[in-house]
Order: structure tokens, then C-alpha cells, then sequence
């Protein structure tokens, strides 16, 4: 079994918005690109051209309606990858050492060379968020893009994980929990970040940013009803109106030269 | 137990190329990486104006798009019967030599019998110059089966219309409306676009009978009825007439609604507008009372204008207006049962658009000056804006629904202001300085213009001699007189029923017309292969060039492969669709990041090594030499006028002794020779940003005249007013009428009559007979990770989408007593399928859907027979027919809208039962053979590990 650090310098994590997500994938395809090229084995595909394709991604972004007790049925798109939970039971349940916690910013990672495949980490994840390579028979799951980070190969601006650097919507952003002041922590203090499965009690560093109420239509009619008060209900009527406000509105923001 | 040590700055890539991507139909800028050659990473470049770094699913997985199994690999000649998918590769020269063989003799007798379609081609002002110089009037590309509503609408209207042609101004807006959206155009741009309106919590509507994607995450969604858009948003203009919620400034100024219309109905030109001897429209000025041209210096327009001349009454265009829309048929109590939208709520949303508009509206301090010289103090804003494409474009009624949105849009005052609507260069651009259309067609020559282009009245149609349609589509005829973009939907059909006329070969680029790209697709097939009774072929001879082996390959007599996007050079050119961006001009180039590694050409270069073997002129010296060499050269060296070329990055200044012979400058130059070197070395675009006192205003604002002159965007400065009145259209229901020379066949009068009033109107797509037979819409929308068929042999993104139920509303799911993966029977007047189904709440209780182009024939796209595609997913097009139910009268009466020709698939209407379990979908077709073979079993893909 394998210990979790008491502490970590930094808490490096992702901010998800729930309320901006449009659930078109850019991510998903982003971190398969650039993790079949790096951090250990590639990512494959089985079966990839058959019947029910399959193959390993590190994120993977899920669709779910809601219905509320009144009102509009919604839509929502879920982004799913680690977590980094700072109690992750999917390290804890490594029998070789091979899932850890790094000391430094909290990834959560699983060094290739030690795993044996036993899959023991995927089943005590609560979230689902590691897969299994079917081709390598190792364990993979996201690395924060450890490897793009902290990479002096990188531009400065580029050191940032491969689903935050894509994201059209704007719907990821990258940062230190542990700093009060960083971007990440200043948006789940404004919006209200949020934890997914807290009661699963592995106090994941990645939060969500719920989505905002919706669909006030229906509460706000009597505010805008003044709005619409007629000038006039028949064209008569409209074309006096007319003539009126057309007086008012000559030479109106207008200088003649 | 020490952490293990991790390479934290591994090597990323030996090189990075930058170019433009061509997973979908946006062009975002893509950096590609490259490994030992391979190309090993793509992400969106950060300095690209149209995606800012960021890049979708689908631009990402393009590494899978050029390792896929379906890339073709040689030229085809076949050698089965049409549809078997049975060929023998053949090379380029043989493949050259054939195609020759074949156009050579039709160029010197009758070049009409060539039909050049290029699909979803980004190459239009090349590819259309080639079918000039042929000589045939038939060529088009796709518009009319896509978005040809919204495109024709917006320039008729306004100069310019959605997606390639303006924006929402998203640093500015604080509300903005989502019109029938289908999830694709714009992609990159629009989700950039909601971000920033999140960040500072503006707000999104949403009309829309599905709420998937944008309109999941809009504010506020409203489930209109597929169809009645037009009603719902001219119910609005009711709502904000009625409380005087207009902008009557800008309507005075700068739209057609002063202008005078002639109100006798007695008289030869009643609903025509009022002009001077020198054909300038006339206004009443308000500070004299006098009439006098539009554009005169210091004159305030009359919105409420009224002149009698000659004893003919001319009313002002906003009075009649005025009148049309405030009668009751327009109140929300009127619409909201056929909309689907209870009144209140449709009095909310007026009474929103006009809370922002009005008590939101935002001023910029910049001084500009309009056309008739009057200088403003500042740029005022009315901040909200629209967005609008497919879902409102496809519908028989929906050139007249587009024009509704855009008229809703100038009563509020809200195009071309800050936080509205804005157009990107080289719009905006009105209907009257685009060409017209030109279809003479003589053996041995060119055709006497280009072909596609805006009609002002009947004397502008396309017909032959004898008054019937020029064109085998029947474009710019009495169908469908407003065309523009051709009708790609109808060429197979009328090339088989000789209706106009039969032709010799079909030349189709990137177009998958025996599959997802026809309505109709069985019969389709049949027309392909159908035979005369000497056993030919009804179209003798097919020529198609595609990257990959799609369904249409298979139906094709020789095959010319194109190469993939990162193997090629392509311009994406002001003189055609642009990549500007409301702020900048810009344009944009592909170049081959990689080599091909199979014997293809990209299609463009065939064209001009064709041109050049047919002698076509524009592309031959008069001694026949070469012009260009391949599509690099013509794009470098080809001038369209003098200066003015495909590029208009760094063209060579015109140097004075003793300056700078290596200056170059944007916009009117001549060739540089190094000017695609340039292009690669800036990341493969050029832009050049419109100055601050030319951004907003366009149409009328004298310094962004000036600067679209300069550019050579315009000839000289072209200010116009937006067509609150469409007059093009009243000029055919005259004719309809019986006035003048060119007169309507009988049978269209009735039609021409009551759908073209010049003014917006909504009418019902469907007749009451089948509204009741077959009660539920039926629509179909692409995937975010899918762009039409090209997306199945990704192997990553057909992980995302492999299958397409039916979504069925609960309501629909409960009375049906089906549960998620049953099976249905979906009935419409043309065919049956049986496919299965999932329920979904957030749909519109009358309406069923599906996504688009995921079903696949066995045997296309290298995938394995059994693949999901194939046996699960399907295609809505079995449903719908290109024309419309026979009415008894012999007539051939197209599924279209009757002003565009615009293919109407969203007017489908279905039936639905419950079927048995299956194992495939229905109607199932044979496999046909893979030219290429078929896909991998597993992939373990890397370009060096």
C-alpha cells in the first residue's frame, strides 16, 4: 500500500465551469493528442475502424438532462478527468507504489515502470477517472500535463495542461488552490466552486463551477411589461406617435458641417 | 519510499508548421508539430485572429484524419458496374489523358453538358473561373443545399448576412439571441464568443426547438416549433412597434425606410420605389418637405414621408411597414399556439430586446462621419445581437424568415453599432455590386461572366432562348429566381429526367451525393446508376475527386484523389469567403506541412494541369503555353484584376526610383514572387486591422469606405441603405401580374404572387393534409466533434459519435410506451425508416431528431462492415425528397424554397410507430467494395514511439 504526502507545497488543480461548458470535446481530443505523444505509454485504440470502438482517454466529458420541479428541462455537460484528490484512495490502494502523490504540487500520478496492471487503483476511484491501456496493459490516467507545466521547451504561455490551452468555451482554468490569490482559487470563491461526490470524502483539488440559474422568463414578464406599454395600438394612431418623435429626434446627435 | 523522478521538460517536437485547418468549414490557424517528419501534435494557433489558440475536438484529432485508412491512394478508373466500388488503379497521366478525352469534345460542341459541382469546396473563386473558362453555365458549389437562405437574405437585406460574412460584437454585446443554430457555423468563433459573454454575465437566449450545446448552456431557452421562427420574430416586431420600441434615427438614416413606394394599386409600378431621373432613390426631407436624392448632404429622411407625383400616392416604406406588422394577425395571442410559445412569453422577449437596445445601449467615443456628410460626435450602441444559420435557413419559408430576423435586428438599430451585429470584410457588400448571374454558353468559348451572382428582377434570370432554365439546375429561373448559390440538390435529379436537358459528364468535388449530402438518397442512387435502353448509363460519365473513400467514390467512372488539408496549398481568399474578423481583414493559405505519400494531387492543381491540357484561356497563353504550373503558382500569380489577387497579403508596391524594391503592402499589389514564403513565415494568414474610426458604421461611415477602396475591396465607395423593403421581389410579382416582357409559366404565378411580398412574411411549409397525416418534425443537426461524413474514419472522434438515435420527446416516448433503444418506424410522405430511439426532455414536445451524416454505407470509409455506422446509425435523408409530392399536374415541384431554391430538409414531417427489436437499421443497402481496404484492428498510434 502506498502512503499520501501529510502536505503539499502547492495544490495544482483545474477549475471546471459548468455554466460555459457546451460539451463539444475540444478537451477530450486535446489530451489524447498530447498524451499519446508523451508522459509514458501511448494512449491506444481498439477495435478503431469495427464495431464499438474503444480506447483510452484521460478525460472524457458526459451529458446529463435535468428536469426541475417547474420550468424547462437543461442540459448539462460534464468534463471528467483525476481529480488529484488530496485523500485519493487510489493511491492508497497501490500495492507497489507505482500511483503517488506528488509532494511538490499534488499531482496525483502513476509511474509506469512499477505498474502491474492490477487495476486495483480504477475500482477504488470513485469517480472512474483512470483507464486502463488495453494495449500496454498500464494503468493511465491524467497528469495535470506534468509534463507541459513545467516544460522550459514550452513558451511561457503554453505551460498549461493541453485541455485548459484548447478549451474554445473558456470552461477550464489551471492554478494553485493552495494560493488564495491565485485565479483558480479567486473563481470558486466568486462563483461558488464545488466539489464533486463530497461525500465520497477525498477532497478532490479540482472544482466545479455550478451553472447559473436559468430560464427567467416567465418571473420577469411583469418587470418588462411597462417596456412594451403601447404608443399605439392601430397605424393612425402609430404614425402621430410618429410624427412626434421624429420632431424630437431632429438634429439629434447630429452636427451639421 | 523517494518519488520517482519525472522528465518535467521533455522534447515537444522537432519543428512546428503553421496552417490552416480543414477539419470543418471555420479555418482556425493550427501550429502542427512535427517529429522525424510525422506530424505528431496540432493545437490552435495563439496568433490566428479566428481561433486565438484555442482549437475543438475535431481540429485536434486531424493527425487521425491524415493516418486514416479511407485516404485514397491513386487515381481510379472503374471496372465494375457504377455503385460495385470495383476499380483499377490507373496513373495521373492516364487519369488526365482520360478526363481530357471525355471534356474535350464536350467543350467543342455543347460545353452545357459538362455539370461542375465542388460540394464543400473552399476554393470557390477558382473553382467557379475554371467552369467560366470551360464554358459551361452549370457550377455550384453547396450553398443551396446548406445555407443559401440565410447567405442570400442578409446580402439582399443588408449587405451581408451570419457566420462568414459578420459576427456578433462579442467584446460589447449584452444580449444576444440564438436563432435555430445548428451547432457548426461558426464553430471556434461562436464558443469564444459565449466565454466572453459569460465572463461578464451577458445573456443568451436561446430560440430553439432542441437545447443541446449553446443552447444548453443559454440563459434562457425557448422551444419554438420547427418552421414558425418567422411568425415568432414577427410577432416581436409587432410587440415593439406597437410600444414604439424602434430606433428611429438609424431607421430614418440608414434603411430603405423613408424611400417612397408607389401606393396605387391601379398604376404599372405600384410597390415600386419612387426615383429621380437619375435612378437615385427619393426621401422627403424632413427640414423642407421637399423630395430629394437619399444621399444628399444635410437632409433628415421622413420615416412618415408622403408624395404624390404624377397623381400616384407615394407612401413611405415605413408607414406601409408600419401597417402590415401591426395588424392583429402579427399579436403573440395570434401566433403563440402555431409557435409553440405562450404569448406572455413572447411579449418577454420583445420586451428584453428592447430593455437592452434601449435602456442598455452603450456609446463609444469616436467621432466618424456618415455618406451624406453629416458628422457624429460618438458611436452609439444598441447591444444586442443575433446569431442565426441551418435550423432557420432550410425551410421552404426560410428566405422570407431570414429577412425577419434581419428586420428585426434594423428596427432595433442594432447592425453595424457597437454591441450588435458586425460585419467582417469584405462585407459588407450590397446585392447591387455583386455580379449578376451569366449562363450564355457557345461551343469553344468562355462563359460570357461568372455564374452566380444576384437577380434585381425577371430580366436578370438565367434562361435560354426559348425561356427555359440555361442552367441543368435550374438555377435563376421562375422556381427558384434568387439562387444564388446554384442548386447542387438538383442536378442529379433534373441531369436524369432531361428536365431542362441531359448532360454528358458530372464533375463533383468533395460532395457525397450517393449518401449524405442528397435528399433522397435511394433514389439518388438509382438516378447514378440507371440505364438507357442501349444499357448506358442516364449520366454517361461521372468524374469525382475526393481525399477519401466516400460513399460517392463508388458511383464514379474515374476518380481523381485529392490530398488531405496538411498535404496541400489552398487560399482562403478575400475574393471569396474570407477569414476576417469584424475588426481586421484577413486571409489565409494552406501549404503542404507534409509530403503525400501516395500518388494524389490536391484537386485544385488538377484542375489547372486539366486547364492546361484543354487549352481553357485564362489559364494558357495565347500560344497555348502554361499560365500557372499548379495551384501554388496561379495563387502567387494569378490577378483577378490587375492588382488585385487570390493573396492579398504582401503584394508588391508600385516602387519609385530610389525606394525600397523589396516593399510589399496588403490589399493592391502586384505578384510577389515570395509572397507565399511570407504567408508561411506570418503562421500562414495576413490581417491588417480597420482603423478605429472606420469599426462601426460600415455601410455608411466614409472612412471605412475609403479604407475598403484602398484595400480593393470596392472600386469606389459604395454606401447604401438596408432594405427594410426588398423591391427585387416586388418587380417578380409584377411579372407574376402580368407586366412586362418576361413572363412567369402559368403555374408558378400563384406562388411567385404570394411568397414574394417584398416585405418579411411567414408561411406555412406544410399544407394542413399533411400537417395532419404526419404531425412530428423531424431535424437533423452535426455533432461539435463531427463535420458531415468526414468524421467516421477518425478513429478518435468516432469514439464520441459512432451511432445516432432517434431523440424523441418524453411526452412522444410515454404515449409510444417505448423506453431508451426500442425501435420505431418513422413514416413521412416519401419513405419509411426504422431506427432506434432515446427520449429526451429538453425538445420540443412536436419534434424528433437526430445527428447528422453518422450513418455510413458498409464498404465507405475503410471501416470494418460491422462497424456501428453502418448498422445502427442511419440517415434522415431517406425521408425527404428534393421534390415535393406530386400535386396531379405533371409538374416537377421541388422540396426548395420557391425564392432561393434552398434545399427545405427542415420541413420534413414524420409519423411515428413502435417496431420490433432489429439488430440494423432500415433501409439497409449492400456492401460495396473498398478501393482502399479496410481499417486496423487496433491502433497504436504514435509518430516515434
Amino acid at each position: 500500500m502506498t502512503s499520501l504526502p501529510t502536505h503539499t507545497d502547492r495544490k495544482l488543480g483545474l477549475v471546471i465551469d459548468l455554466d460555459t461548458c457546451v460539451g463539444c470535446h475540444a478537451c477530450v481530443i486535446a489530451c489524447k493528442g498530447w498524451n499519446t505523444e508523451h508522459y509514458g505509454a501511448p494512449l491506444s485504440d481498439q477495435n478503431p475502424y469495427g464495431e464499438a470502438p474503444s480506447g483510452t482517454f484521460l478525460n472524457r466529458v458526459h451529458s446529463y438532462e435535468v428536469l426541475p420541479d417547474s420550468g424547462e428541462a437543461q442540459v448539462f455537460h460534464l468534463p471528467k478527468s483525476c481529480l488529484h484528490c488530496e485523500d485519493a484512495p487510489c493511491v492508497t490502494v497501490c500495492p507497489t507504489g507505482a500511483s503517488y502523490k506528488r509532494v511538490e504540487d499534488g499531482i496525483v500520478l502513476v509511474h509506469e515502470d512499477d505498474c502491474i496492471g492490477c487495476g486495483l487503483c480504477a475500482w477504488a476511484c470513485p469517480y472512474g477517472a483512470r483507464e486502463m491501456d488495453a494495449a500496454e496493459r498500464v494503468m493511465k490516467k491524467c497528469t495535470l500535463c506534468v509534463d507541459r507545466i513545467y516544460n522550459e521547451n514550452l513558451s511561457i504561455e503554453d505551460r498549461e495542461p493541453a485541455c485548459v490551452r484548447t478549451c474554445p468555451a473558456g470552461a477550464r482554468h489551471f492554478g494553485d488552490f493552495a494560493d488564495p490569490d491565485s485565479n483558480v482559487s479567486a473563481l470558486i470563491s466568486e462563483r461558488g466552486g464545488i466539489d464533486l461526490m463530497a461525500e465520497q470524502e477525498t477532497r478532490p483539488v479540482n472544482k466545479y463551477l455550478p451553472p447559473r440559474t436559468k430560464d427567467h422568463f416567465d418571473e420577469q414578464i411583469d418587470v418588462l411589461a411597462p417596456l412594451l406599454v403601447p404608443v399605439a395600438r392601430e397605424p393612425e394612431g402609430f404614425m402621430r406617435w410618429l410624427d412626434g418623435a421624429l420632431g424630437k429626434l431632429d438634429g439629434r446627435s447630429v452636427r451639421e458641417t | 519510499m523517494p518519488q520517482p523522478r519525472v522528465d518535467l521538460s521533455p522534447h515537444v517536437s522537432d519543428e512546428v508548421r503553421k496552417t490552416t485547418c480543414y477539419m470543418c468549414a471555420c479555418r482556425c490557424g493550427i501550429d502542427v508539430h512535427l517529429k522525424a517528419g510525422k506530424v505528431a501534435y496540432i493545437e490552435g494557433n495563439r496568433d490566428h485572429p479566428v481561433n486565438r489558440g484555442v482549437l475543438c475536438a475535431k481540429g485536434s484529432a486531424g493527425i487521425m484524419q491524415i493516418n486514416s485508412p479511407a485516404r485514397l491512394r491513386s487515381p481510379l478508373r472503374r471496372i465494375g458496374p457504377r455503385g460495385s466500388g470495383e476499380f483499377q488503379e490507373i496513373s495521373w497521366d492516364e487519369a488526365l489523358a482520360l478526363a481530357v478525352s471525355w471534356l474535350a469534345p464536350i467543350r467543342e460542341t455543347a460545353p452545357k453538358k459538362l455539370a461542375f459541382m465542388t460540394g464543400r469546396d473552399q476554393s470557390q473563386s477558382f473553382t467557379s473561373f475554371w467552369a467560366e473558362k470551360f464554358g459551361t453555365p452549370n457550377y455550384a458549389a453547396h450553398g443551396g443545399f446548406c445555407s443559401v437562405n440565410m447567405a442570400a437574405a442578409g446580402i439582399y437585406t443588408m449587405g451581408g448576412s451570419f457566420w462568414e460574412f459578420g459576427q456578433p460584437d462579442w467584446d460589447h454585446t449584452k444580449l444576444l439571441v440564438l436563432i435555430g443554430v445548428a451547432e457548426d457555423h461558426d464553430s471556434n468563433p461562436i464558443k469564444i464568443g459565449l466565454s466572453k459573454l459569460k465572463a461578464r454575465n451577458a445573456r443568451v437566449i436561446a430560440i430553439n426547438p432542441i437545447r443541446t450545446g449553446y443552447n444548453a448552456i443559454a440563459d434562457d431557452w425557448i422551444s419554438v416549433t420547427p418552421g414558425t421562427d418567422g411568425l415568432l420574430i414577427l410577432s416581436v416586431v409587432h410587440c415593439l412597434l406597437q410600444a414604439g420600441k424602434i430606433d428611429l434615427n438609424y431607421l430614418s438614416r440608414f434603411t430603405n425606410g423613408p424611400c417612397l413606394l408607389n401606393s396605387d394599386p391601379k398604376s404599372d409600378g405600384f410597390g415600386l420605389l419612387l426615383r429621380d431621373d437619375d435612378d437615385k432613390l427619393l426621401v422627403i426631407d424632413r427640414r423642407t418637405g421637399q423630395p430629394c436624392p437619399f444621399d444628399r448632404k444635410g437632409i433628415l429622411p421622413d420615416l412618415a414621408g408622403e408624395l404624390r407625383d404624377q397623381e400616384i400616392v407615394h407612401q413611405s416604406v415605413f408607414s406601409v411597414l408600419v401597417e402590415k406588422y401591426l395588424s392583429d394577425c402579427y399579436s403573440p395571442a395570434a401566433v403563440a399556439e402555431r409557435c409553440g410559445i405562450p404569448a406572455a412569453r413572447i411579449r418577454a422577449l420583445a420586451g428584453e430586446l428592447a430593455r437592452v437596445a434601449f435602456d442598455c445601449s452603450i456609446e463609444i467615443k469616436q467621432r466618424w462621419t456618415d455618406f451624406r456628410g453629416d458628422r457624429h460626435e460618438s458611436m452609439i450602441g444598441r447591444p444586442v445581437s443575433f446569431h442565426a444559420m441551418r435550423g432557420i435557413s432550410a425551410h421552404a419559408n426560410g428566405f422570407q424568415t431570414c429577412r425577419a430576423i434581419h428586420l428585426l435586428q434594423i428596427l432595433l438599430g442594432t447592425v453595424e453599432v457597437p454591441g450588435g451585429f458586425r460585419f467582417k470584410p469584405p462585407y459588407p457588400k450590397p446585392a447591387e455590386i455583386h455580379p449578376k448571374p451569366h449562363s450564355r454558353s457557345q461551343r469553344d468559348c468562355s462563359l460570357n461572366g461568372p455564374h452566380l451572382g444576384f437577380v434585381h428582377g425577371p430580366e436578370d434570370l438565367a434562361l435560354a432562348d426559348d425561356g427555359f432554365p440555361a442552367r441543368v439546375d435550374k438555377a435563376f429561373s421562375w422556381e427558384n429566381p434568387l439562387s444564388v448559390h446554384g442548386l447542387l440538390h438538383m442536378v442529379i435529379s433534373n441531369a436524369h429526367a432531361g428536365d431542362p436537358y441531359a448532360i454528358d459528364t458530372l464533375f463533383l468535388y468533395m460532395s457525397n451525393m450517393a449518401w449524405n449530402s442528397s435528399m433522397n438518397t435511394p433514389s439518388v442512387i438509382e438516378m447514378l446508376t440507371d440505364t438507357d435502353a442501349n444499357g448506358e448509363y442516364v449520366i454517361p460519365r461521372i468524374i469525382y475527386s475526393d481525399a477519401f473513400s466516400s460513399e460517392m467514390v463508388a458511383y464514379a467512372d474515374l476518380i481523381l484523389p485529392d490530398t488531405t488539408y496538411l498535404e496541400r496549398h489552398d487560399c482562403i481568399s478575400l475574393l471569396d469567403r474570407p477569414i476576417s474578423e469584424a475588426d481586421r481583414a484577413a486571409d489565409a493559405i494552406r501549404w503542404p506541412v507534409v509530403e503525400p505519400d501516395r500518388e494524389v494531387r490536391g484537386f485544385q492543381t488538377v484542375l489547372i494541369q486539366l486547364a492546361n491540357r484543354l487549352k481553357l484561356p485564362g489559364f494558357v497563353t495565347a500560344d497555348g503555353e502554361p499560365l500557372y504550373r499548379d495551384y501554388a503558382d496561379y495563387m502567387v500569380y494569378h490577378q483577378r484584376k490587375p492588382g488585385i489577387g487570390p493573396l492579398a497579403g504582401w503584394r508588391c508596391s508600385e516602387v519609385n526610383e530610389g525606394e525600397d524594391e523589396n516593399a510589399t503592402r496588403g490589399g493592391r499589389g502586384k505578384p510577389n514572387p515570395k509572397q507565399l514564403d511570407e504567408y508561411v513565415k506570418n503562421g500562414g494568414f495576413w490581417q491588417t486591422l480597420i482603423p478605429p474610426v472606420a469599426q462601426y458604421y460600415k455601410p455608411w461611415n466614409v472612412d471605412y469606405q475609403k479604407w475598403a477602396v484602398d484595400l480593393g475591396l470596392y472600386d469606389s465607395p459604395q454606401p447604401y441603405l438596408f432594405n427594410l423593403y426588398l423591391e427585387p421581389l416586388r418587380r417578380f410579382q409584377l411579372a407574376a401580374e402580368g407586366y412586362g416582357d418576361r413572363q412567369p409559366p402559368a403555374a408558378l404565378r400563384e406562388q411567385i404572387k404570394s411568397k414574394f411580398d417584398p416585405f418579411p412574411i411567414w408561411y406555412g411549409a406544410t399544407d394542413e393534409h399533411t400537417a395532419a397525416e404526419f404531425p412530428i418534425a423531424a431535424l437533423t443537426q452535426r455533432p461539435m466533434a463531427m463535420y458531415h461524413s468526414w468524421g467516421t474514419q477518425n478513429a478518435w472522434l468516432r469514439q464520441i459519435h459512432s451511432q445516432n438515435p432517434l431523440y424523441l420527446p418524453l411526452s412522444l416516448m410515454r404515449e409510444l410506451d417505448l423506453t431508451d433503444g426500442d425501435w420505431v418506424r418513422v413514416t413521412s410522405s416519401h419513405g419509411e425508416i426504422t431506427v432506434s430511439v432515446t427520449g429526451m426532455a429538453a425538445l420540443n414536445a412536436n419534434t424528433v431528431w437526430t445527428w447528422n451524416a453518422i450513418g455510413k454505407r458498409k464498404g465507405a470509409w475503410a471501416l470494418q462492415p460491422e462497424a456501428s455506422e453502418t448498422r445502427k446509425g442511419f440517415l434522415l435523408n431517406h425521408l425527404i425528397h428534393e421534390l415535393l409530392p406530386a400535386k396531379g399536374d405533371g409538374l416537377r415541384w421541388a422540396n426548395s424554397d420557391p425564392i432561393t431554391g434552398q434545399a427545405a430538409w427542415f420541413d420534413l414531417r414524420v409519423k411515428i410507430e413502435k417496431a420490433e427489436h432489429r439488430s440494423e437499421a432500415r433501409p439497409t443497402f449492400s456492401v460495396m467494395k473498398s478501393p482502399v481496404g479496410l481499417g486496423p484492428s487496433e491502433l497504436k498510434w504514435t509518430s516515434d514511439k
